[in-house]
């Protein structure tokens, strides 16, 4: 099944690949991963639908959650939700069936972003299964160049972000002294 | 505010504010600055002979201790030769903090000289991993890196630290305060079904305890005993669990798993509760998981959310920490009314029945008169020991022998690679283990084969005059593999034969010190008690019967009631 997951995510080095990383060496299947800002310059949200036993689903979001720098990985697959992706395909479609291609692409809210003597570039965003049907009807009108951003999900019920609070330590007292050390002075080494 | 002073002199005031007493390491050009402040001894840094080793090492020691053990590196191949290590200490759950050296941050992606993507190569090796490129950094990565290492599920947390930062200038202000706002940490124990374990608890006839690793982690063997007896329920510890509960204890069975005892894996397959105290359900101890404790419900209690319905789900999932969730556990318990008559009664009669699996298929009690039974050798060990002494153990036949049949009676005793099953770590190891633990008699039991892969150590033990007592348990085979193929793939014995072993006398002389070699029944218990009461290092090489297998076997695949008692003539014999 498709599990969407959406994901708060410190924005240090390496919190990406720390994620795409546990993804990989669990074996489970990524359909798509997006990344982007949030309001928080600090925190990157990603949205990442996997292919995955059902059975499996806990399992994910709870390996996802381990990183270190994962900040909260939610499962939204049953969740009240909306998902989107952007699509730009391009077409080179005959003279003759350029009409009947601009109406089609209409059909499911496709927009024009370049015309030429060849074709389209057209924009189209929707759920991926819509994508799915308006890439595949584009198809039968010729040859197909597509570029899809992957889906993007928002929860439509508020989600209370649960963070760590800092944690006080005992540290030991003493401390180094300093030797008089030149090299280390200077700032030299080998 | 805090004098001036160098990233590399801000790291080593980091370490001893965090109790680091001593170090395992392997120094190289871009972590000169910081060998250069160990000059000064506020650490003492012991020189391995393969970075390797260095974390073995260090494992031996956070085995041994329950503390973080500390390993070094320089960039490159320093930081590569880490990697098996650090898997291990990933594997079994050691708190190890590894820093290594980077190539200076401007030159970083350079392809310079002795760079390597340390960070990268390193993610999935660690709990989590750290690049230091700013001075400004360092004391909060490294007090933080301590932190992750030893709290929670334990893990190795690397720190690689650019040549630049080593040997900039900062002021030092020591960082108490940790905040990772996404660093979770389970500890408590959902109190409802703490009550609702408690209740299985007095329902159950036969409740059985599968204790892991996760136990002596937690730091928590006396809780754990103390809920041992309030139920009185039978125990099997795993590979990594010995020693949490002290082998003599009534209660204990044994082992459990592919080579567990008969009476242990008899009595998982009948329980009708399985109380699973830091174990994962590794597939070693579980065999085919739908064989596995087919009558039982799960109480499973561990910190990490992960491993809780990863290979078995339980009825009753407690997240938290084993040293908060025993005392609670056994709280209840104290207070609860004693279990009715009916259950007394059946509960005395699963006792009896695990007493009498044991008694009709114990551990193999081979000896013979011409050749030393790897059996016999680990029996004289554990005669030695009487339960007290450290052993390592590398990978293979002797360390399932080992585990087998030496006791434990205090946690912490036993050390072994369990998850990864690293060859040469028996060696390192014992090194790591006997500097934590000077006061204690320490035995490296390894293979032929593991063995030489830690011959560069002798060295580091001579250095340090290290009273390890190295016991080759020498067969002549790659053993376990040599087993395999014995039993699964018609005897076509290939790739593990170990010809041309040295001369163990003279290659400890060659270290100067100590070194005998046995053959004969009669010399074994005279050789290692000579070897025991040396003063210094010794190295024992003990020829066993080399075509022995490590019997019970569950073949892989198999359920852990399918297993096999002896090699295939006896085995029609002893059939369940
Ligand atoms: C680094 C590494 N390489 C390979 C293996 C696979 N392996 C497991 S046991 C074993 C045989 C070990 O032989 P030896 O050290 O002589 O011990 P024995 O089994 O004979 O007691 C091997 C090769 C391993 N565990 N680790
Ligand atoms: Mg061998």
């Amino acid at each position: 099944m498709r599990q969407v997951i959406s994901l708060l995510l410190e924005n240090k080095p390496g919190s990406l690949m720390r994620v795409t990383g546990v993804l990989s060496q669990r074996g489970y299947n990524i359909e798509s991963l997006t990344v982007g800002r949030t309001l928080d310059p600090e925190v990157s949200r990603m949205t990442i639908v996997v292919d995955v036993d059902s059975a499996l689903c806990q399992q994910v979001i709870k390996q996802i959650n381990k990183p270190v720098n994962v900040l909260q990985a939610t499962d939204l697959t049953d969740a009240p939700k909306v998902v989107r992706e952007l699509a730009l395909v391009r077409v080179r479609t005959a003279q003759g069936s350029r009409g009947a291609l601009l109406k089609e692409a209409e059909i499911f809210g496709g927009r024009v972003v370049d015309s030429s003597t060849e074709g389209f570039a057209i924009e189209v965003t929707g759920a991926p299964e819509k994508l799915n049907e308006f890439i595949d009807v584009m198809g039968t009108y010729g040859e197909i160049d597509v570029t899809r951003s992957g889906a993007v999900a928002i929860a439509l019920e508020a989600r209370k972000l649960r963070l760590q609070p800092p944690v006080e330590r005992q540290l030991s007292a003493v401390s180094v002294q300093l030797s008089a050390n030149p090299s280390e002075a200077e700032g030299v080494g080998g | 505010m805090s004098a001036l002073m160098s990233g590399a002199r801000m790291l080593v005031e980091c370490l001893v504010r965090e109790g680091v007493d001593c170090m395992f390491g392997y120094p190289g050009g871009v972590t000169l600055p910081f060998y250069d402040v160990l000059y000064d001894r506020q650490i003492r840094h012991i020189l391995v002979r393969h970075e390797e080793n260095a974390v073995f090492a260090a494992e031996g020691y956070a085995r041994a201790t329950g503390k973080v053990g500390v390993c070094c590196a320089t960039s490159g191949p320093g930081a590569t030769n880490l990697t098996t290590g650090l898997v291990d200490a990933l594997m079994d759950s050691i708190p190890i903090v590894a820093i290594t050296g980077q190539v200076s941050t401007m030159l970083i992606g350079s392809d310079a000289f002795q760079e390597a993507d340390t960070f990268g190569i390193t993610r999935s090796a660690t709990k989590h991993n750290y690049l230091v490129k700013n001075l400004e950094d360092l004391p909060r990565i490294v007090h933080e890196a301590f932190y992750v290492a030893s709290t929670g599920r334990p893990g190795p947390v690397l720190v690689d630290i650019a040549k630049d930062v080593f040997q900039g200038q900062g002021h030092y202000q020591p960082v108490s305060s940790i905040h990772l706002p996404g660093y979770k940490v389970f500890t408590e124990g959902h109190a409802g079904q703490v009550k609702r374990a408690v209740q299985l608890l007095r329902e159950s006839s036969r409740p059985l305890v599968y204790a892991g690793g996760g136990i002596l982690a937690a730091g928590a063997a006396g809780e754990f005993r103390e809920f041992v007896e309030l139920t009185d329920a039978p125990v099997v510890q795993t590979l990594m669990g010995l020693s949490a509960l002290p082998s003599e204890h009534p209660n204990f069975i044994s082992m459990p798993g592919m080579h567990g005892s008969y009476a242990a894996n008899m009595a998982l397959t009948e329980t009708d509760l399985l109380i699973a105290l830091g174990v994962r359900f590794d597939d070693r101890v579980t065999g085919r998981l739908a064989g596995f404790a087919p009558h039982a419900k799960v109480i499973h209690v561990d910190i990490d959310p992960a491993e809780i319905g990863k290979n078995r789900a339980p009825e009753v999932p407690i997240v938290g920490d084993l040293k908060r969730v025993l005392p609670k556990l056994n709280k209840l318990l104290s207070e609860a009314p004693s279990a009715g008559e009916r259950i007394s009664e059946e509960r005395r009669a699963w006792r009896r029945r695990i007493r009498q699996w044991k008694d009709e298929h114990p551990f193999s009690a081979e000896t013979s008169d011409s050749e030393i039974k790897p059996q016999s050798l680990m029996r004289e060990i554990d005669r030695l020991s009487g339960g007290q002494a450290i052993v390592t153990t590398d990978v293979g036949q002797h360390q399932m022998w080992a585990a087998q049949l030496i006791r434990f009676n205090e946690p912490r005793l036993w050390i072994t690679s369990g998850g990864l099953g690293s060859m040469g770590f028996g060696v390192p190891s014992a090194i790591g283990a006997q500097f934590a633990r000077p006061d204690k008699l320490v035995f490296a039991i390894v293979g032929d084969g593991g063995f030489q892969m830690s011959i560069p150590e002798l060295s580091t033990i001579a250095a340090n005059g290290l009273p390890i007592k190295i016991v080759v348990m020498n067969n002549g085979y790659l053993g376990m593999v040599r087993q395999w193929q014995t039993l699964f793939f018609n005897n076509r014995l290939c790739g593990v034969q170990l010809d041309c072993f040295p001369d163990a006398e003279k290659l400890a002389a060659a270290y100067g010190f100590q070194g005998a070699v046995v053959e004969k029944p009669s010399e074994l218990a005279a050789a290692l008690e000579r070897a025991v009461r040396h003063p210094g290092p010794y190295l024992l090489n003990v020829k066993v019967s080399p075509m022995e297998c490590v019997y019970p076997m569950v073949p892989a695949g198999g359920a852990i009631s399918e297993m096999v008692l002896g090699p295939p003539q006896a085995e029609a014999a002893a059939a369940i």
